[in-house]
Order: C-alpha cells, then sequence, then structure tokens
C-alpha cells in the first residue's frame, strides 16, 4: 500500500475508456428493471386495497357520525338501529362479540398449547407427521359447517346438561369457534417452539431435566414470542369470526357477557344487514361501516400488541 | 498404560464400548479409565468419535432416535454399575454427570434461574438453600464477582466468557461427581479461552473431569490423562506427559506432531 502511495496518481480512466468486457449491458439492465417493477406492483397493490378499505369505511362512518354521535355510538346500552325508536350503543354488539370470543379462547388457548407442546417435545416423528396435516385440516373445514355444528349438534348435547339454554346462546358457538381456531395456535405455537435450538434443550436434559420440566421451563419461555403472536392471530380470528356466531349464536343484539343467552355480534350482525332490504345510504345501512370500523380498529389493536410482544420477548439464540 | 497413576483411584471405566448411529459403526471397542480428580482430555480429528464417546456418559444419544449402545458398557465408581445399562435411569445419570456445551447456551432466564435450572429440576424449592447453593456455585465457576449484583439480568447478557462459565456453574450447582466438557473454549477468544482452562484446572478439586479438545496445546496444558482417538478407535491412552513426548503408536505421533489431522 504504502508502494503504491508514493507513486504519482494517475487519472483514473472515465467513459470511453471502459473496455467493452465490464461496460453495463442495456438488455440486462432493462430486464432487471420490468422485473423490479413487476414486484413492486405486486407490493403496492396489497397496500392500495388496505388504504382503500380503510378510506370507504372511514368515509361511510363520517355520514353515520354526522347522524348520530360518538357518544351515542360508544355510550348507548341499546342498538335498535331497525327501530322507529333507534338506538345506537356498539356495547351491545360489542359484548357478543367479547363473550363469544372469551369462551372460544378459553378452549383454543390451553388446547392449543397443550397440542403444540405435545407436538414439539413429546410425540416421535411419526405421530407428528401425521397427527399436523388432520390438525391442519380442523382449520380447513368451512365455518359455515361448524356453525351447524353448533347449531344442531353441541346446543342439543349442552341442553341435556343444562337444559334452560336457548337454542341460540354463545356458549355453543363460542365453544365451536374455539375448536376451530385451535389449528391455529397450536401450529403457530408448535412453529415456534421447534424453533427453538437443539443447544437448549440438551442443555436442560443434561442438567437432568424431565421432558416435561425442559418443555414448560426452558422451550416454552424461549419461544414466548411466537406462542403470543399465534395466541394473537387466535383472538384476531375469534374477534372476525362471522358464520358460527350467525348461524349458532341468535343474532339478537343482547348486552351481556353471559354466554348461555343469545347475542348478536358486529360481524354477525354486519351479515344480517348486509343481506337484508334496507334501502343504500339510509343510516341503518351506515351503521354496519361503524360496526365494521370498530371491528377494524379491534383487530389493528390485536395486531400492534402482537407486533409489540414479537420485539419486546423475541429471543436471540 | 497403568504407568504412573499410583495413588489415584478409578471413576469410571469404558469397556469395550461399541456405539452405533443408525448403521454407522461410531465407536468400536473403546476402552479407557477415567480417574477420580483428574482432567482427562480425548483428542483425535473431526469425526474420530470422541465427542460420541463423551455423550455416552450422561447418556445424550437417548435423545435421538436411530442411537444405539451396542456392547460394553461405561461402568461408574462407586457404584459399579453399567451407565448404558438398560435398567439405568438417563436422568439419573445426568443428576450425577452434567455438561458442559462446545458453544455457551445458557437459557432465557436470569443469570441467578439459569444457575438454580439444575437444582430447581431436583426439586429444591427453598429459597436461602437455593440462593447459597447459586452463590457457590457461581463462586465456584470465578463469575461471582463480576455477576453478584446483577443476578437479575438475563444470561444473555453475558459476554460469550462469561455465558461459558455460567454454564458450568450451572453444571456445578448440583455437586456433580463429573463434569463432561465438549469442547468448551472453541467458541471463545484466547483470553476466555485461558480463563476457562484455568478454571478446569481449579475445578478438579471437587469434580472429576472429562473433556474434549480439538486444541491439543489445551489438552498437554490442562488434563492428567489423554486418549487419543481415529476412526471410533482409542487408539493410544496414556498419562498425558507421556502421550504428548513419548507416545507408544506412530498415529499418535503424525497426530500429535501435526504431521497429520
Amino acid at each position: 500500500m504504502t508502494a503504491s502511495a508514493s507513486h504519482p496518481s494517475q487519472p483514473l480512466p472515465l467513459g470511453s475508456g471502459i473496455s467493452d468486457r465490464l461496460s453495463k449491458k442495456a438488455s440486462r439492465h432493462v430486464k432487471e428493471r420490468i422485473i423490479e417493477g413487476l414486484l413492486f406492483s405486486a407490493a403496492a397493490f396489497s397496500v392500495f386495497v388496505t388504504i382503500a378499505i380503510v378510506y370507504v369505511l372511514v368515509k361511510e362512518s363520517w355520514v353515520f357520525f354526522e347522524t348520530v354521535p360518538l357518544s351515542d355510538f360508544l355510550f348507548d346500552t341499546q342498538w335498535t338501529p331497525l327501530f322507529d325508536d333507534a338506538h345506537y350503543g356498539i356495547m351491545v354488539l360489542l359484548s357478543g362479540t367479547l363473550t363469544s370470543s372469551a369462551v372460544a379462547l378459553l378452549v383454543a388457548i390451553p388446547l392449543g398449547t397443550i397440542i403444540a407442546i405435545y407436538l414439539s417435545e413429546f410425540a416421535g416423528f411419526k405421530v407428528r407427521e401425521i397427527a399436523k396435516p388432520f390438525l391442519e385440516l380442523l382449520g380447513g373445514v368451512p365455518t359455515i359447517v361448524y356453525g351447524y355444528f353448533a347449531l344442531t349438534f353441541l346446543t342439543p348435547i349442552l341442553q341435556t346438561i343444562y337444559p334452560d339454554l336457548p337454542g341460540f346462546n354463545l356458549l355453543s358457538a363460542g365453544l365451536v369457534m374455539g375448536i376451530m381456531i385451535i389449528p391455529y395456535v397450536a401450529s403457530l405455537s408448535e412453529d415456534a417452539m421447534r424453533a427453538v435450538p437443539m443447544s437448549l434443550r440438551e442443555g436442560s436434559y443434561a442438567m437432568g431435566a424431565t421432558r416435561l420440566q425442559t418443555a414448560l421451563w426452558v422451550v416454552t419461555p424461549a419461544a414466548t414470542s411466537g406462542i403470543a403472536s399465534a395466541y394473537i392471530l387466535g383472538i384476531s380470528r375469534a374477534v372476525g369470526e362471522t358464520m358460527i356466531l350467525a348461524v349458532a349464536a341468535g343474532m339478537q343484539p343482547n348486552l351481556t357477557f353471559n354466554p348461555t343467552e343469545p347475542g348478536a355480534t358486529i360481524t354477525s350482525y354486519i351479515v344480517q344487514v348486509a343481506l337484508g332490504d334496507l334501502p343504500h345510504g339510509s343510516i341503518g345501512y351506515q351503521t354496519i361501516f361503524a360496526a365494521g370500523l370498530t371491528l377494524l380498529l379491534m383487530t389493528l389493536f390485536f395486531n400492534l400488541l402482537g407486533y409489540w410482544l414479537r420485539k419486546r420477548f423475541r429471543e436471540v439464540y | 498404560m497403568e504407568a504412573g497413576v499410583e495413588g489415584t483411584l478409578l471413576k469410571a471405566e469404558v469397556r469395550d464400548l461399541d456405539f452405533f448411529y443408525g448403521a454407522f459403526h461410531a465407536l468400536k471397542r473403546v476402552s479407557m479409565p477415567i480417574y477420580d480428580h483428574k482432567v482427562t482430555a480425548l483428542i483425535g480429528p473431526s469425526g474420530c468419535g470422541k465427542s460420541t464417546l463423551l455423550r455416552c456418559f450422561n447418556r445424550m444419544h437417548d435423545l435421538y432416535p436411530g442411537n444405539r449402545y451396542a456392547g460394553g458398557g461405561i461402568v461408574l465408581h462407586p457404584d459399579d454399575t453399567n451407565l448404558l445399562a438398560p435398567g439405568v435411569d438417563p436422568i439419573e445419570v445426568r443428576m450425577r454427570i452434567s455438561m458442559v456445551f462446545q458453544k455457551p447456551n445458557p437459557f432465557p432466564k436470569s443469570i441467578y434461574e439459569n444457575v438454580a435450572y439444575s437444582l430447581r429440576v431436583r426439586g429444591m424449592t427453598n429459597k436461602s438453600e437455593l440462593d447459597d447453593r447459586v452463590e457457590s456455585a457461581l463462586k465456584g465457576a470465578a463469575l461471582w464477582g463480576e455477576v453478584s449484583n446483577r443476578l437479575k439480568e438475563l444470561g444473555a447478557n453475558l459476554s460469550g466468557g462469561q455465558q461459558q462459565r455460567l454454564c458450568i456453574a450451572r453444571a456445578l450447582a448440583s455437586d456433580p461427581e463429573i463434569i463432561l466438557f465438549d469442547e468448551p473454549t472453541s467458541a471463545l477468544d484466547p483470553i476466555a479461552t485461558a480463563s476457562i482452562e484455568e478454571l478446569i484446572t481449579e475445578l478438579k478439586e471437587k469434580v472429576t473431569i472429562l473433556i474434549v479438545t480439538h486444541n491439543m496445546q489445551q489438552a498437554a496444558r490442562i488434563s492428567d490423562f489423554t486418549g487419543y482417538m481415529y476412526l471410533g478407535e482409542m487408539v493410544e491412552f496414556g498419562v498425558t506427559d507421556q502421550v504428548f513426548i513419548k507416545p507408544q503408536k506412530k498415529a499418535t505421533e503424525d497426530y500429535i506432531t501435526g504431521r497429520f489431522g
């Protein structure tokens, strides 16, 4: 280096001085740009659609909130937009959504986690190879099938235990919804646990730990961020689920946190109105945009929470 | 082989051990003694079976399907019991024979909980007893001075050498009889390596040590006995000074002098 630095510096060859073998090739350059453009438009499309959806929801909700004050929307205890004496208390629908989701998560989170621990830490290779596709199939069953399963199979069984249970109820819909969500929770949690490096497990076993101790004290904490995302996805599925509730929970707006009662959720209300014969542009019709916006904000909240949890608990192995 | 071992007791003996990974014959009729409160080093080129042999001692191979102990065994004294016998519980073995790995692998827990782990798995819950044992293990691993006021921090926040000493403390906490070291310094810088080597030399006051190393100088520096392995066989075993200065076998001499491997 020092030797060359002492040489008098010569001007760098510029422009015409570049040899043919090293010069930029126009055809390759154009091809690269076309591919880059295609990839960019694919990515931009999804962003555009998201923005468009939010735009429509906000615009239509704006119309709604010009008639109905926000305080009524948030604090009124009745939801009767189709009656002459209309009330627009979203709490009524929200209570149905929260109650049914809570029931579903009480089923899906414990069962899903246990299944994940079993598949990741206890099951042999063959069992896992067979069980996992079946589990994922459970998530592929159309939700309308789950809805009728709740209405015509589970509710009658629950009624033999609890005779006062109405034919439409949040409990049965929530339980079945929980079954539907299990595969999401189990599969993602299992992926997170399997991603925990073998060296951590070996470290635990080498200290004389049993499989259960290793699974609960080392693998699960190490996979916390992935498991938390699995739970958040489960919550989002529960909050957004429509068909099971529309079929099995009764679509009656009902301000209650008691799962043995019938109730409407935000989603099932939207289905009801969207399929009904309310004239477009009427205030009753506008309610579905306000309800949809509420739903969007809820899932956005959970997604942000999931994002935060992932960052907060991300493990550096 | 017995030269220079007066006054030393046998802690364990490998006898005619055969081991298979599936169809691969990884250990071929390996025999060697492990002396009490001594450092025994296993050297040899990659793939010679030294780590495989080490991992037989705490039944680590049991964790994976397809591994097979196929004859012979490891007799642990004073029990006179073959560790590899079918009726032996691997967890009981690991309670008495602990291990430190190649790459530091602290659990995603606090420094305190990392060390307490090997006590908690044994069902110890008494807070003051745990505190005492954690402190003495960290002192034993020459880490206490550096971490005594940050026990609640994550183990992963420590430097590589500190993490490895944390793993040694974790292995020490349960008072094992033997500690297995699987190339414990290969992921560390020279200074951290020197401190781990010094620590190993001190530790033999308390425990018997079996160490696998790629580094022949390391084996020469810290071990009392050395076994040279090649292609799954124990080529030569003896007092470290003799193995390094006057190896009995040509193959050992070639490896040690760097003509091969």
